[in-house]
């Protein structure tokens, strides 16, 4: 991170950053914080896959080899939620703090105190979270969607996963109405909600979900703590609750926290393609209606989590023709990248092979999707491991490698050096090559008949269940490659304020690396700026 | 230590191959409904093939033909209202056609009246109990002892040389061919699901409420399932093993439950 300030913006401003560990406990800096999410999310990204690891090696053979199974569904419980709430949406956000202003031609994020203070609450949750890992009962192993009445049964972590569940969703929530004013209010004269680039159209469809879901999810589990210590009986049928009511509410929040983690990932692939294509993202405003369709739709088809429950049929029918829909805006989003491709100019920097590979995968990801989507079917795929390579292939090649494309895009603007383009590709192929390696055998164990969230099975499924473990030590080796590249992106070449050829957007009009200060003062736009 | 593991586990896939079968495919199963359900998931699966073919077919076309290094020109157009429109059209045509047979399955799938017999099927952690309204037999069912011995944390027995390893039970299920089951459930503890393939049923067990699922099984045979809903630490070990026979063997075995009683 460089403290010189050489923007001929910025003559007013001739003061860095201050020095040692200050700068980023106060840090007021979206650039900052944006680094801060970025290496909390990365970090959060090992000690997830690091559980993976666990659970997978366990999984590599029949029979039980090396954990107790109460700890292997521990695994499980805290790889989801610190994938999901640590280094998925973390990322994002780290994203969305560096690049939003300088992509809107902000000096900062408009609420830069609650900025730091949405941050800092994140590594005090997950510690919290982890420190379960060493309390007697272990940690929470009820699965991360914390069905009662099973989740009342943890032991003394229990209040610990509803405490940090409650600082996540308030780190979220902050940050997502930091991202809303900054988009609604500073951004440069001229630039329109429709002429915004992609990237910060989708996040702030996203932050919109996050603000109407997250709340919603601190519900729920408000009321799982005051049914466990306050006598109440929300979801105990033997006080008069009712247990599926809580899945009703969690998929309410469950739900549209997908698509937060997807959208951004479509935004950035959205800026990423039309570089790489040398041609400008074919059908800009469709994709902003695709996007807001989606985010509405994500509000009504919760229930297609729960077609084993025991809903009337009526019920079954709504979810499902709902969840159907979603499909054509998905779609119409995947036609408008591959149109953006057609009669472009391509090359294949490491950004846009992770972005094409993300619409390879994605799109199977989308596929078993819409198989889930076909109620009687699903009952057969629910709760295997059909589903488990569903939503792995959304994630991992989705979110995952969107957040990859974008590390690897906007890294040489972060650092001001160009990473190692060849260690970057090695990075790609390896990833992809054992990612489908480790998901793709899963449809097949689901279809089988394997459950999901088991720590050992019969011996019909162990052929697949091999070949994924390998696939899983190979991908997750494959991410210290990552490591490896920005450790070492300081050895590469100076990199020019444009990065790439000829890219639009404002964020590559300031040097690399971007200085401390940027956009003190609003750029001017011209007609054919800001427009991707 | 870890590379005498490593060693076990290289030796115990060679012999895997062996014995273990590459099953790819949902299975058939043994009822109308499953017979449905499962063409109801390759009607989809080809739906998705043949929109694959489509979709990867045009990209693949564009990443081979419209790269920098063949020295292509990038065109200029970045919008078409025609092209957005149908490519919103045909796929809401798709699903349309999709939706239909689904939706006739499910009413179907619900229907469950006029039951030939019924069995409430109650979960505990970790094991089944079946009850049979219509006779007096009720029993539990749970894992059966060479695979409870076997799944110890390094037991020593190697699960392959256990018949049907976690998929075996003590009591199993015994229903009659051409009769159609009621099945009621519930739970005593937490929420089970209750789910074999071959029968597609696949259904949550839940404290405080009573749900229904119903099957017809037209082969003779053993089926087997497992809990699908994550229900604390053995829940990979509460497996369902439904024995369909010959209604004058189903009396046979009522008839010896009595006797026992």
């Amino acid at each position: 991170m460089t403290t010189a300030v050489s923007d001929a913006h910025n003559e007013h401003d001739d003061h860095g950053p201050t020095k040692g560990i200050g700068r980023w406990l106060f840090s007021t800096n979206h650039k900052d914080i944006g680094t801060m999410y970025l290496v909390f999310s990365l970090t959060m990204f090992f000690i997830g896959g690091a559980m993976a690891m666990v659970i997978r090696s366990e999984l590599a053979i029949p029979g039980l080899q090396f954990v107790h199974p109460e700890f292997f569904n521990q695994m499980t419980t805290m790889h989801a939620l610190i994938m999901v709430f640590g280094a998925v949406m973390p990322a994002f956000v780290g994203l969305a703090n560096w690049m939003i202003p300088l992509m809107i031609g902000a000096p900062d994020m408009a609420l830069p105190r609650m900025n730091n203070w949405s941050f800092w609450i994140l590594p005090i949750a997950f510690g919290m979270l982890l420190s379960t890992l060493l309390m007697p009962g272990g940690s929470p192993a009820g699965g991360w969607t914390m069905y009662p009445p099973l989740v009342l049964q943890t032991g003394d972590s229990f209040p610990f996963l509803i405490f940090s569940v409650h600082l996540m969703g308030l780190s979220s929530i902050m940050g997502a109405i930091n991202v809303i004013v900054t988009i609604i209010n500073m951004r440069s004269p001229h630039m329109s909600l429709l002429r915004m680039p992609m990237f910060v159209w989708t996040w702030l469809i996203t932050a919109y979900l996050l603000i109407a879901v997250m709340p919603v999810l601190a519900g729920a589990v408000t009321m799982l703590l005051t049914d466990q210590f306050f006598g109440t009986s929300f979801f105990l049928a033997a006080g008069g609750g009712d247990p599926v009511m809580f899945q009703h509410i969690f998929w309410f929040f469950g739900h549209p926290e997908v698509y937060i983690m997807i959208l951004p990932a479509f935004g950035v692939v959205s800026e990423i393609i039309p570089v790489f294509s040398r041609k400008p993202l074919f059908g800009h405003d469709s994709m902003v209606y695709a996007a807001s369709c989606i985010a509405f739709l994500s509000f009504i088809v919760w229930a297609h989590h729960m077609f084993t429950v025991g809903m009337p049929l009526t019920g079954q029918l709504f979810f499902m023709f709902a969840t159907m829909l979603i499909a054509v805006p998905t779609g119409v989003k995947i036609f408008n990248w591959i149109a953006t491709m057609w009669r472009g100019a391509m090359t294949f920097e490491t950004p846009m092979l992770f972005s094409l590979a993300f619409v390879f995968l994605f799109t199977i990801g989308g596929f078993s999707g819409l198989m889930l989507a076909v109620a009687p079917a699903d009952v057969q795929y629910h709760d295997t491991y059909f589903v488990v390579a569903h939503f792995h292939y959304v994630l991992v090649p989705g979110s995952v490698f969107a957040i990859m494309a974008g590390a690897y895009y906007w890294l040489p603007k972060w650092t001001g050096y160009m990473y190692n383009e060849t260690l970057g590709k090695v990075h790609f192929w390896a990833s992809t090559i054992f990612v489908n390696l480790t998901f793709f055998p899963m449809h097949f164990l689901g279809l089988a008949g394997m459950p999901r969230r088991i720590p050992d099975y019969s011996t019909q499924f162990s052929d697949f269940n091999t070949m994924a473990s390998i696939g899983a030590i190979g991908f997750g080796m494959s991410q210290l490659l990552f490591v490896w590249v920005l450790l070492t992106s300081r050895k590469g070449k100076k990199a020019t304020a444009e990065v790439w050829d000829n890219p639009p957007g404002l964020e590559w009009t300031v040097p690399s690396p971007a200085p401390y200060h940027t956009f003190e003062t609003p750029p001017e736009i011209s007609e054919e700026d800001g427009v991707h | 230590m870890i590379r005498n593991s490593f060693l076990s586990l290289l030796g115990l896939f060679v012999a895997g191959t062996a014995k273990a079968d590459w099953e790819l495919n949902m299975p058939k199963g043994v009822t109308d409904l499953s017979l449905e359900t499962y063409n109801l998931h390759m009607m989809v699966f080809w739906w998705c093939v043949a929109i694959g073919v489509v979709v990867f077919g045009v990209m693949i076309v564009s990443l081979i033909k419209h790269r920098k290094s063949k020295g292509v020109e990038p065109a200029k157009f970045s919008h078409s209202t025609t092209a957005e429109v149908i490519w919103t059209a045909i796929p809401v045509i798709i699903l349309v056609l999709l939706a239909i047979p689904t939706a006739e399955t499910m009413v179907r799938l619900e229907d469950s009246r006029d039951p030939d017999m019924s069995i409430v099927v109650t979960a505990y952690q970790w094991k089944w109990h079946y009850k049979y309204q219509d006779s007096n037999v009720e029993f539990y069912s749970s894992l059966s002892r060479d695979s409870l011995e076997a799944r110890r944390k390094q037991s020593g027995v190697d699960p392959f040389s256990v018949d049907n390893y976690l998929l075996n039970v003590d009591n199993p299920v015994v229903v009659p061919r051409g009769k159609k089951v009621r099945l009621l459930f519930t739970s005593n503890d937490v929420i089970h699901s209750w789910w074999v393939i071959d029968l597609a049923i696949k259904k949550d067990a839940i404290p405080g409420i009573v749900n229904e699922a119903w099957f017809r099984a037209e082969e003779t045979g053993t089926y087997r399932g497992q809990c699908a809903e994550l229900c604390g630490k053995d829940h990979g070990y509460m497996p369902i093993v439904v024995e369909v026979v010959e209604p004058e063997a189903y009396e046979a075995w009522v008839n010896s439950h009595d006797a026992e009683q």
